[in-house]
């Protein structure tokens, strides 16, 4: 594009200046503040005087005589034992992510490289399952598994998770796998190779890439939920979500609401890190299906 | 590729969808057509001094068993999904009798619970998807007008309300939407009401639960159209500058028409994921003002009595909802597919 072609008026500018500034403020400030307030006691945090109190933590010098103060932390990890909830989650997670992401390349795969009917049709019902409301599904699940008494395990979770996850895992790998080309796989298999094989020693080193944007998909998928662990763990073995939503219901009566916004700093801190790290591939597989597909 | 290794290649991912997701499917069709068992009363005859009396009791041990015996319940056909928690057949037509127009009619309508969360799930959906699409749209220019070294942060900060989970996305916003919070503070000064809360009313929280929808998945539609940016035919919109297009009319007539694929996307994958709006409603105390279906399929399992049946009722009619939704699409499809 030449350069004259980029040039915009001074108002034009200043308008699209004032337009990011204020998404940048709507996108960012709620969690900025969630962060900071996390620190305060609850009489700062929901302010009925002044809002500022939140920011310079005029009741939390009043009550623990420094300005910023861990009781929320304290009280959500040690107190209610939220370690047990994080640690219930980087199971399910490590799980999920694994068993998805196997089943996936090994279905995407073949659905790439596949030009038959059967395998447009696959993907079509793959799609009609992705639409449906997770819950729907699990108002499914309840009536066998407590008969079953598979109720309340994380192993039945993660299986569920991985079954729910594997629409979308198939459609995004398959758009990924359409990107390598056939030549690779099918010279592979003239000089000998069995199918398992060319997609062992010549597919498999070079899809990380799409593997590893899928699988950070799959771990969102995983990490979020809420409808499906809530209803299909027991108390003892719930992920954090669950587990923030039990303390709406029990701790703001008690007055300890703070719990509630350390657990949710808790929670969203390991996702700052992941977009930090990972914006790249998260972009490219958000675009992956509609740009490509 | 050999149909013998297709089907191997498959086999574990259509094996796990076709436990989890296919067979539930015809699970909570067969439970939606029972209901839990009736507790067995039996007649005894007590005796003393003064003759015999007959009274009933409820045999516990009967009772739990038969409810072993058949997990399912006893069936019922159609009862659940006429009852007054699902079509409501009886009370709707006693509305559209006692009803002196349709606006009477329809706030009749809303008293029953089914009729309240679809409409509530509609509206979300409708309201919600295309200002997703518009609100992405002008974020995707915006950014794309930055200059370089400013877009990575950009892109950092607008990607977070998309991915950070919505139970607790919601949750932020709720506090500080809260009376006491500084949005819910600041709220009050501006409309000079002390007490104006939105917790309070039904059609703030609409807008607030319509409000955050978009907040959280506008991201999603700024990064594909943002991808879509990139792959604008320079020549094209050089082409368009030297034939006199001011900079309006090459949006519309050179950049529009290369989104409009995405669009469709979007809007596809929109739809689907505003039309199980639930987490919101859970985070914001909602349900007195607003629920929706996925929401009422989750109320029905959840608590001290399960109620199976109605939930599954209930979510056999939201899959035929989302089926309806997806119509357009699938014929659209299938029109193509038999072309090519």
């Amino acid at each position: 594009m030449s350069v004259k072609a980029q040039q915009k008026p001074l108002s034009l500018k200043i308008f699209i200046l004032g337009f990011l500034v204020l998404w940048m403020a709507l996108a960012a400030f709620p969690f900025l503040w969630t962060l900071w307030g996390s620190f305060k006691v609850e009489g700062d945090f929901f302010s009925k005087a002044d809002w500022a109190n939140a920011i310079v933590g005029t009741f939390t010098r009043i009550e623990t005589g420094g300005s910023f103060t861990g009781q929320g932390y304290y009280g959500a990890w040690v107190q209610e034992e939220f370690w047990r909830a994080a640690l219930n989650t980087l199971v399910v997670c490590l799980f999920v992510v694994t068993i998805s992401l196997t089943f996936g390349t090994l279905g995407g795969y073949a659905l790439s490289r596949s030009s038959q009917r059967y395998a447009f049709w696959f993907l079509i019902i793959a799609l009609i399952f992705r639409a449906l409301p997770h819950i729907t599904l699990v108002s499914g699940y309840l009536p066998v598994f407590f008969q079953w008494n598979l109720w309340g395990h994380l192993p039945t979770a993660i299986i569920v998770l991985v079954a729910i996850n594997q629409p979308f895992t198939l459609w995004m790998l398959t758009s990924f796998f359409r990107n390598i080309p056939k030549d690779l796989d099918e010279s592979a298999m003239v000089d000998g190779c069995t199918r398992l094989q060319a997609f062992r020693h010549v597919i498999i080193p070079v899809m990380w890439p799409g593997v590893i944007t899928t699988g950070l998909f799959s771990f969102l998928l995983a990490y979020n939920d809420f409808a499906v662990t809530a209803m299909i763990l027991s108390k003892e073995n719930q992920t954090m979500i669950p587990k923030i939503a039990s303390f709406l219901g029990t701790t703001q009566t008690k007055g300890n609401v703070m719990f509630a916004v350390a657990s949710v700093v808790s929670v969203t801190a390991p996702l700052f890190v992941m977009i930090m790290f990972f914006q790249r591939q998260i972009v490219s597989g958000l675009t992956a299906g509609a740009v490509k597909g | 590729m050999k149909h013998k290794s297709f089907f191997w290649f498959v086999l574990p991912s259509s094996l796990a969808m076709l436990l989890f997701i296919f067979f539930p499917l015809i699970s909570i069709v067969i439970q939606s057509l029972y209901v839990e068992h009736d507790q067995v009363v039996i007649e005894v005859e007590n005796c003393g001094p003064f003759g015999c009396t007959q009274s009933t009791m409820i045999d516990q041990a009967a009772t739990e068993e038969l409810r072993r015996e058949q997990p399912l319940g006893r069936f019922a056909g159609l009862t659940t999904y006429l009852d007054r928690g699902h079509l409501a057949v009886n009370e709707v037509g006693a509305a559209w009798r006692a009803s002196d127009g349709i606006g009477d009619f329809l706030s009749r309508l809303l008293n029953l619970p089914f009729y309240k969360a679809l409409l509530f799930t509609l509206t979300y959906t409708f309201v919600v998807t295309p200002l997703t699409i518009a609100l992405g749209f002008m974020i995707a220019i915006a950014v794309n007008g930055a200059v370089r070294a400013i877009k990575g942060p950009l892109i950092f900060f607008s990607l977070l309300p998309m991915i950070v989970t919505p139970l607790v996305g919601s949750l932020i916003l709720f506090w500080m939407v809260d009376a006491r919070g500084v949005i819910g503070s600041t709220l009050q000064v501006l409309a000079g009401d002390p007490s104006l809360s939105v917790k309070a009313s039904t059609p703030l929280m609409w807008i607030m639960l319509m409000v955050y929808g978009v907040w959280h998945a506008a991201p999603f539609a700024f990064i594909v159209y943002y991808a879509g940016l990139q792959t604008v035919n320079a020549d094209t919109l050089e082409s368009a500058m030297i034939d006199g297009a001011t900079r309006w009319q090459r949006i519309r007539y050179v950049i529009l028409p290369h989104l409009l694929p995405l669009t469709t996307f979007i809007a596809l994958i929109q739809l689907m994921d505003n039309f199980r709006v639930f987490e919101p409603i859970v985070s914001f105390a909602a349900s007195a003002h607003a629920t929706s279906l996925s929401w009422a399929i989750f109320n029905d399992l959840g608590g001290e009595t399960r109620q199976l049946s109605s939930a599954a009722a209930t979510s056999v009619l939201t899959v035929i909802g989302v089926s309806i939704l997806l119509l357009p699409v699938l014929v659209r499809t299938w029109r193509e597919f038999g072309r090519s």
